[in-house]
């Protein structure tokens, strides 16, 4: 009986690598763009959870800190079929990707020998200055708009540049400043809790 | 050893990534431009690969970092690395914490954290304009030199998406920006 049981969980884990190694070939873009195909493979195809565990689980995801692409993985793997569950869909998810990449990376600098391939990539590069702009955009319409954010955006943009361009940078500078605002985050926290309690 | 060096950096890149892929940008250009695994133009180079290719973006870029850093082993650590603290975390919070994720204290950390990683994106956007506009893709300070075709292919390219946007109500696909940035791009600077 314990081994017929094993057997099932050991078959469901190699489906969830299948399922999340498709995920991850069909995914342009990683995170939200994953959802859809999670729904189509996850919850149509093999019933594994229902649309409202995935919304759940994807908020889970977008709050804590990694690829979104991957706490999701992780995350349904889990519900499906616990730890070995989440290693097994979290591996199906990346492999591909990797595999993909590897290959290219070979390549690269081969290609990069040819002037039209040479200058197909400067316009790339150039649209990649897009792309950001894009993202923040799009991050910033998910972003809650209040003087606090204003001002945490506008001072963390105006320091972190002129640091930058005056060279005064250090290599976890960045870590430092998404930390600085974790802790400010937490003490506008306090005092509004204590500014409740008073009320 | 290169290949310790590549998981730490990337275990703390992928601790640090609030808010997905873009979010890793400037932690990534940081690391790798000040190790000297990568110049600015080849990051961008990756980026670009990265996006063009399925799967998630941060697997994408570490894995080609990594690759190129340091072969298959290379790419493997920096994989490893970027996934393992978001694994830890999740499994952390399967288990135990799933009511803390909509506990004040972590919404109001998030509500610091945010506007931070979008400034850190932007800055990032700003400084790749500038060095490739105005420095000939080098570092600012360097020897200035005008580059009048990326900045009209820049201006170009964010007038179709716009253009796209305002007509079809819908945004443009980014693969199919990257597609024709790369297409545009073999037109406008072969010409001399």
């Amino acid at each position: 009986m314990g081994r017929e049981k094993k057997k099932g969980k050991l078959r469901l884990c190699l489906e969830l690598f299948w399922t999340f190694f498709k995920i991850g070939l069909m995914t342009f873009g990683g995170g939200a763009a994953m959802i859809p195909m999670i729904e189509n493979q996850v919850v149509n195809k093999k019933k594994w959870l229902g649309m409202s565990d995935i919304l759940n689980i994807v908020a889970v995801a977008e709050s804590t800190p990694g690829p979104i692409a991957i706490n999701t993985s992780t995350y349904v793997g889990y519900r499906v079929s616990g730890a070995l569950g989440s290693a097994c869909a979290t591996l199906g998810c990346a492999l591909p990707s990797f595999i993909i990449i590897l290959v290219i990376s070979f390549f690269y600098e081969a290609f990069m020998q040819f002037t039209p391939v040479i200058n197909a990539f400067k316009g790339l590069n150039v649209a990649v200055i897009l792309l950001l702009a894009i993202a923040v955009i799009s991050l910033w319409q998910q972003m809650p708009h209040n003087s606090f954010t204003l001002v945490l955006f506008i001072v963390g943009f105006i320091s972190y540049v002129l640091l930058s361009w005056f060279d005064l940078t250090f290599r976890f500078i960045s870590l430092v400043f998404i930390l600085a605002g974790l802790v400010i985050g937490v003490i506008s926290e306090a005092f509004k809790v204590r500014k409740e309690k008073r009320a | 050893m290169i290949y310790w060096e590549l998981f730490y950096t990337f275990f703390l890149i992928g601790l640090f990534t609030f808010g997905g892929g873009y979010a890793m940008i400037p932690l990534i250009e940081e690391q790798t431009l000040a190790r000297g695994w990568a110049t600015a133009s080849e990051l961008q180079d990756f980026i670009a690969i990265s996006e063009i290719t399925p799967g998630p973006f941060a697997v994408n870029i570490s894995t080609f970092i990594g690759s190129q850093t340091a072969g298959i082993a290379g790419a493997a650590c920096a994989t490893i690395g970027v996934i393992l603290p978001s694994f830890i975390i999740i499994l952390i919070v399967a288990f135990i914490l799933e009511k803390f994720i909509k506990n004040h204290w972590v919404e109001g950390a998030l509500n610091g954290i945010k506007p931070i990683v979008i400034a850190l994106i932007l800055s990032t956007a700003f400084f790749f304009f500038v060095q490739l506009v105005f420095f000939g893709g080098n570092s600012v300070g360097s020897a200035l030199s005008f580059d009048l075709k990326s900045l009209t292919l820049l201006l170009l390219l964010a007038g179709i998406y716009y253009g796209y946007y305002k007509t079809q109500k819908k945004r443009l696909n980014i693969i199919a920006l990257l597609v024709l940035a790369a297409i545009l791009g073999m037109l406008i600077y072969s010409v001399v």
